[in-house]
């Protein structure tokens, strides 16, 4: 692009930006300016933790089966990006699936290995890890084809009122962006900085950890790790962060 | 954040709570009458009591109020900027017109964010330990409204 059609290019985005309601904005952008610092700092951030657990079982053989790093070689290469791309649909089940997922069944197909479990200790770290390795690309999901019922649901999830409290995520996450629930600032509801580190939680979660925090605030059903329903938010989410950049390992409140 | 809006870990206290409360899903909700923007009459014809309104909408399991509103309590820390301003609500409102709010506000306006905490009927996907009953009940709604129509600048 020449110099007149970046500028160009930049008035444009700089215009985009100040259309108010439509721009999206990560979840560490409501947080203080102490905390952003904190979670920019690999020494303050507790996040770092996982990652680094996360890198060493990446490289590490079990038995005779291969390490991730035998199919993923020079990872900071081969994988930056990977984890912008999800949630995808898997080529071979046709289904909806994230990059927990992913590392599940590399394990199960690839290593022959019994999962790790969501929530464990190890698939958080290998996710963050893996995750760390796409900080600051922008969110690229797709929502066509195989993906695009999953989208539908997940937008149809994320707009209706739910629980004895009766709110849609819409109505806090687009509605009552910046307003004061508590001690907390309302942020868009999007998952760029996860897996994260939460304070209340005291270690690292996933989103979908995030995800039945915020179902059971409104007192509705709180769906499995790994279910379709949140697999369908959770790429709806990613497609309103489409062009933020992933941020994992977060760290929130 | 407390326990009540839970966004964290569930509290022990919520499960003692369920199963002392399932005792009243058994029971059809008092019913009420609704005139204008107000329902006039006391629900189940009981009488509240402010002090004990004020405990529940302070208390993070049951009213949890203050993740929305502001109440003129300084020793609260950390209230919501959601919900309109309480202090002085009882100037602004009636007893008839707080009962309304607190009963289903979508009765008065279709888009409220304001949680129906006197109504079972057409909610979706409701959490199995607060399902069948009421986030509120009839003397607590009650109790409630006794004390927002005492919240009046002195
Ligand atoms: C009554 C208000 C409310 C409702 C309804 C609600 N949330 Fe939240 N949500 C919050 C608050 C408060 C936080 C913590 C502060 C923040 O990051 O936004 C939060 C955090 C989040 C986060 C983490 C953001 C981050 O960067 O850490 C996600 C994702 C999220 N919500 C998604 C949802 C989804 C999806 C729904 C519906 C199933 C939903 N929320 C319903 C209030 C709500
Ligand atoms: C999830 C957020 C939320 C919670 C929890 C909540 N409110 Fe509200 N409340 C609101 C909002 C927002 C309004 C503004 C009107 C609307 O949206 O319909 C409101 C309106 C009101 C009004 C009318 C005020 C006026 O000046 O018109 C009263 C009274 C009230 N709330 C009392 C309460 C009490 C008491 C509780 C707890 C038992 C409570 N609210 C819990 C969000 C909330």
């Amino acid at each position: 692009m020449s110099a007149a059609g970046r500028a160009f290019a930049a008035a444009l985005l700089a215009l985009a930006g100040t259309a108010g309601a439509g721009e999206i904005k990560s979840g560490s952008a409501f947080l203080s300016p102490q905390m952003q610092r904190q979670q920019a700092d690999q020494a303050r951030n507790p996040g770092w933790l996982w990652v680094e657990q996360g890198e060493e079982l990446f490289s590490r053989r079990e038995g005779d089966a291969p390490g991730c790093i035998s199919c993923h070689a020079d990872p900071g290469r081969s994988l930056r990006g990977a984890a912008a791309r999800y949630p995808q649909i898997d080529a071979a089940s046709g289904k909806l699936i994230n990059l927990e997922g992913r590392i599940e069944q590399c394990r199960a197909v690839r290593q022959k290995r019994p999962a790790l479990g969501h929530e464990s200790q190890e698939l958080l770290g290998l996710a963050a890890y893996v995750a760390s390795l796409s900080q600051g690309v922008p969110v690229s999901v797709s929502a066509e084809g195989a993906a695009k019922p999953y989208y539908e649901a997940g937008k149809a999830f994320y707009e209706r009122r739910q629980g004895q409290l009766n709110l849609a995520c819409t109505q806090c996450h687009d509605g009552l962006v910046g307003r004061k629930l508590r001690g907390d600032t309302i942020s868009h509801g999007v998952g760029t900085g996860y897996p994260a580190y939460r304070l209340e939680w005291n270690g690292l979660g996933s989103l979908h950890r995030r995800l039945r925090a915020c179902s059971l605030g409104v007192r509705a059903t709180q769906f499995d790790y790994g279910s379709d329903d949140y697999l369908a938010l959770e790429l709806y989410l990613a497609v309103r962060a489409r062009g933020l950049p992933v941020e994992a390992p977060g760290l929130r409140r | 954040m407390g326990p009540g809006f839970r966004f964290g870990r569930p509290g022990r206290l919520a499960i003692g709570l369920a199963g002392l409360l399932s005792a009243h899903s058994a029971t059809a909700l008092e019913s009420y009458t609704v005139v204008g923007d107000a329902i006039p009459a006391p629900l189940g014809g009981r009488i509240g009591d402010a002090a004990r309104g004020r405990a529940l909408v302070l208390d993070r399991t049951q009213g949890n109020c203050l993740i929305c509103h502001h109440v003129p309590e300084p020793d609260e820390p950390f209230q919501g900027t959601i919900g309109p301003d309480l202090a002085g609500v009882g100037v602004r409102l009636d007893s008839g017109q707080l009962r309304l709010r607190l009963v289903d506000a979508s009765l008065f306006n279709p888009r409220t964010v304001m949680p129906p905490y006197f109504r079972t009927e057409g909610l979706r996907d409701v959490a199995p330990q607060y399902r069948d009953r009421p986030a509120l009940t009839a003397q607590e709604i009650e109790d409630v409204v006794a004390y927002l129509a005492s919240l009046r600048p002195l």
